[in-house]
């Protein structure tokens, strides 16, 4: 039966893949569904999952491993395997890719597979080798590449669709076509001389991203040109778990599985070198729920008793149901942690708590975003140019502020509107009510003027003039007139308030 | 016998420890007690070295902190964030010179800071900004923006347990159930036992009962004038009252933050200038020549 995957965009669904009855019914990939329906009405849809599809590739890349030391992926549906020097294990390079097949069989995978000195040579001999008639889908290094590839087409060479259509209307059709021009040499013009043609091709095509590139591309294929592959490395979270004999209903019994986990995962992490950073722990309910709580640390850590004691106040809304039978405590994130030197006097560790697990419990109890720290931010709007981040973060190094700048102890979070008496709109200001009262305004400096940042502002917003003021009474605020009178962005300038001076 | 002596003693629900008093300086208080009782008799030496330790226990910048202070202040400025931070960082200051024979001792202090305000402070006053803070002490500062009083009363006292803060400042406006005498001994204890010195300042309060060991009330004074413009606020200054305290007798100040020096002059005599008015005539309509 014709079955295509989908997914919704906004010009209606749009197929992912086609089985291969559907393509032959005339469906495709990247087409959208009404079009589809139109050629071949009892086609058969379901959502494609694409993340799904990527885990799955991380898994098959892991699972690759078995016939070379390392894999990359090659997304959306591909895998690369370096089998340097490994192919002898299954007796030869046509034997290997016989198990390829064989084992990608056993697990109900459709594979086409290849052998080549290079990723780019390999990728194009499984995608397009046995298309173009090639039987032997092996290229040793002995061969002349370009010999055997000649006929593929320029799709082989990994290029992003745009390209491929320059490519089809400049009349390169195959490699063939591309390395003679690439060369120099006889193929469409035969007396252009030796350079002109690479340099047409280099002029015609300067993007420096390989995909955009057929040069490069063509390069890599030939193992001219270095091609970095990131490889798959596979890291297995630290999990420990109990399973429990009896269901347990009560508090204190998931109290003392959690200090027991705890000190598993503490024992499991110290053997890796590392600490926790986030912890997940989850409940197996006997009714068959799940519950899960997370837990996020300001720094390493593998402390037990101080993760038993952040967890406990996030288990108060448990509820246990018939019971709970399996605990489960992993560590999905986790960074490098050595052991700690003890002090020599121990007394400076006895007391009190350190900072990170002062910031962890804080965190824990009034959240995240209510313990941050201020750091300054290069901008002049003085709103902007403080920025609220993470406590334990790493603070970037930042160009300081000029001296002659004082700016005030502390800010409002919203600039407040302020009537002010003044002797000439654009003078300074002599009087003023803020919060119901009028103060007189004795001494003033200023005005700083802030011009409001174009780059990333509307061309109509107003520009500011701070003033630093001091009134009768002593009391020190920093205000601005948002706007001059005549600036044509709006109509008399208002003025507020926004910080209050120590 | 402390409590004899300490003028600002108002009930004895107020002294809840006697026996912690440093000896050195209830023992000049029971000195100067013997010394005004003699009155009558020749002065000696040692009434004259008693004296002298009394006007010593004066407070003045340059002293080690209390444990735990309150400063009252107007939620209508800064100044009592501002009056908390200079007698915070003068009294770090302090501590840094006391330490300075211990050759083991931290030559730069780069412990954090907390600082904690509740939803109603921070209405009010706005949250501290980084470019405003003293130049050592910007990228030191952790805030904490705590829903309600209770709240910043638990990240207050986990701050006080934390032995790599250098001090715990708080704000908190009004008078809130939450900090009752109780939730103030919990925090003047937790102070003293991890020595990390709590500067809560208490914004549009009335004087409650509480624990603290030093307790201000300041409010904004005008500011010297600079040298180069004095049309122009100068460095920060505030009028502040020392209005109970343990070791010191009560007394009022004008506290002055010069470049980060804390500097406390006698306060000014409230003398009403006599307003005279406008001496220069108003000129509009005639020329200078007619007058």
């Amino acid at each position: 039966m014709p079955t295509a995957l989908i997914t919704e965009t906004a010009h209606g669904p749009r197929i992912d893949a086609v089985n291969d009855l559907g393509r032959a019914a005339g469906a495709a990939s990247g087409m959208m569904l009404a079009d589809a329906r139109t050629l071949c009405p009892d086609i058969a849809v379901a959502p494609s999952d694409q993340t799904g599809d990527l885990d799955f590739l991380e898994k098959l890349a892991l699972w690759a491993q078995r016939w070379g030391p390392w894999s990359a992926l090659d997304p959306p549906d591909g895998v690369l395997v370096d089998v340097s020097g490994a192919a002898h294990l299954f007796g030869g390079e046509a034997r290997l890719l016989e198990d390829v097949h064989a084992a990608c069989a056993a697990r109900g995978l459709a594979a086409r597979a290849a052998i080549a000195p290079t990723a780019g040579a390999a990728w194009a001999l499984a995608h397009f080798g046995a298309r173009a008639g090639n039987s032997e889908l092996i290229l040793a290094c002995q061969d002349d590449a370009m010999r055997i590839l000649a006929d593929l087409p320029v799709a082989a060479l990994r290029l992003d669709p745009n390209v491929l259509t320059v490519l089809r209307r400049l009349g390169l059709k195959s490699l063939g076509d591309l390395a003679a021009i690439a060369k120099g040499g006889s193929g469409l013009e035969g007396n252009v001389s030796e350079a002109s043609g690479r340099d047409a091709l280099k002029r015609r095509f300067r993007s420096k991203s390989p995909t955009a590139n057929p040069l490069i591309r063509l390069d890599q294929l030939l193992g001219k040109v270095p091609e970095p592959l990131l490889p798959v490395i596979a890291q297995t979270m630290p999990l420990v778990q109990r399973r429990l004999m009896e269901p347990i209903r009560h508090r204190s019994l998931l109290d003392q599985v959690l200090s027991d986990l705890a000190a598993d995962m503490a024992r499991e992490l110290e053997g890796k070198g590392e600490g926790a950073r986030r912890l997940e722990l989850g409940l197996w309910r006997v009714d068959g729920e799940v519950l899960v709580r997370k837990l996020e640390l300001a720094a390493a850590t593998r402390d037990a008793a101080h993760i038993t004691r952040l967890f406990t106040n996030k288990l108060e809304d448990i509820d246990a149901g018939f019971g709970i039978e399996i605990v489960r405590l992993r560590a999905s994130w986790s960074e490098p942690l050595s052991l700690g030197q003890g002090d020599i006097e121990t007394a400076a560790e006895q007391h009190g708590t350190s900072l990170a697990a002062c910031i962890d419990r804080l965190t824990v109890r009034l959240g995240p975003e209510a313990v941050r720290r201020p750091i300054p931010r290069a901008s002049h709007i003085p709103e902007r140019a403080q920025v609220w981040v993470p406590p334990l973060e790493h603070q970037a190094a930042s160009q300081g502020t000029l001296e002659f700048y004082r700016r005030p102890l502390k800010m409002l979070d919203k600039a407040e509107l302020i009537s002010v008496l003044y002797a000439s709109p654009d003078g300074y200001p002599q009087r003023f009510r803020w919060r119901g009262k009028v103060r007189e305004v004795v001494r003033v400096e200023g005005p700083e003027r802030i011009a409001p940042e174009w780059w990333r502002e509307r061309s109509s917003v107003r520009l500011r003039d701070y003033y630093r003021i001091e009134d009768a009474k002593g009391q020190r605020y920093w205000i601005y007139r948002h706007g001059l009178a005549d600036d044509g962005r709006g109509g008399m300038p208002a003025w507020y308030l926004q910080g209050l001076c120590a | 016998m402390t409590s004899a002596a300490t003028p600002s003693r108002a009930t004895a629900l107020h002294s809840p420890s006697v026996g912690t008093a440093v000896s050195g300086v209830s023992s000049a208080r029971l000195s100067v007690g013997m010394a005004a009782c003699a009155a009558l008799k020749p002065v000696r030496a040692s009434d004259i070295l008693a004296q002298s330790r009394r006007r010593e226990a004066r407070w003045r910048p340059g002293l080690l902190a209390a444990s735990h202070s309150e400063v009252f202040a107007s939620a209508q400025d800064a100044s009592g964030a501002g009056t908390a931070l200079a007698l915070a960082r003068d009294a770090l200051a302090a501590q840094a010179r006391a330490q300075r024979s211990d050759p083991l001792a931290e030559v730069d202090d780069q412990r954090q800071i907390l600082w904690v305000q509740d939803r109603e402070a921070i209405r009010l006053t706005g949250r501290p900004y980084a470019q405003g803070l003293p130049p050592d002490l910007r990228r030191r500062v952790i805030h904490v923006a705590a829903k309600s009083a209770q709240d910043a009363l638990f990240a207050l006292e986990e701050g006080l347990r934390c032995r790599d803060l250098a001090f715990v400042m708080g704000e908190i406006a009004g008078n809130p159930r939450a900090l009752d005498f109780t939730a103030s001994r919990r925090l003047s204890l937790a102070a003293e036992k991890h020595g990390v010195p709590l500067w809560l300042v208490r914004l549009e309060a009335s004087a409650d009962l509480s624990s603290a060991r030093m307790r201000w009330r300041v409010e904004a004074a005008p500011s010297v004038a600079p040298r180069w413009n004095a049309d122009a606020p100068g460095d920060p200054a505030w009028q502040a009252e020392l209005f109970r305290a343990r070791m010191h007798p009560p007394g009022e100040w004008i506290l002055s933050d010069e470049k980060g020096n804390l500097r406390a002059a006698e306060p000014r005599k409230h003398t009403a200038a006599a307003d005279i008015g406008n001496l220069a005539r108003p000129t509009v309509g005639r020329s200078l020549a007619a007058l």
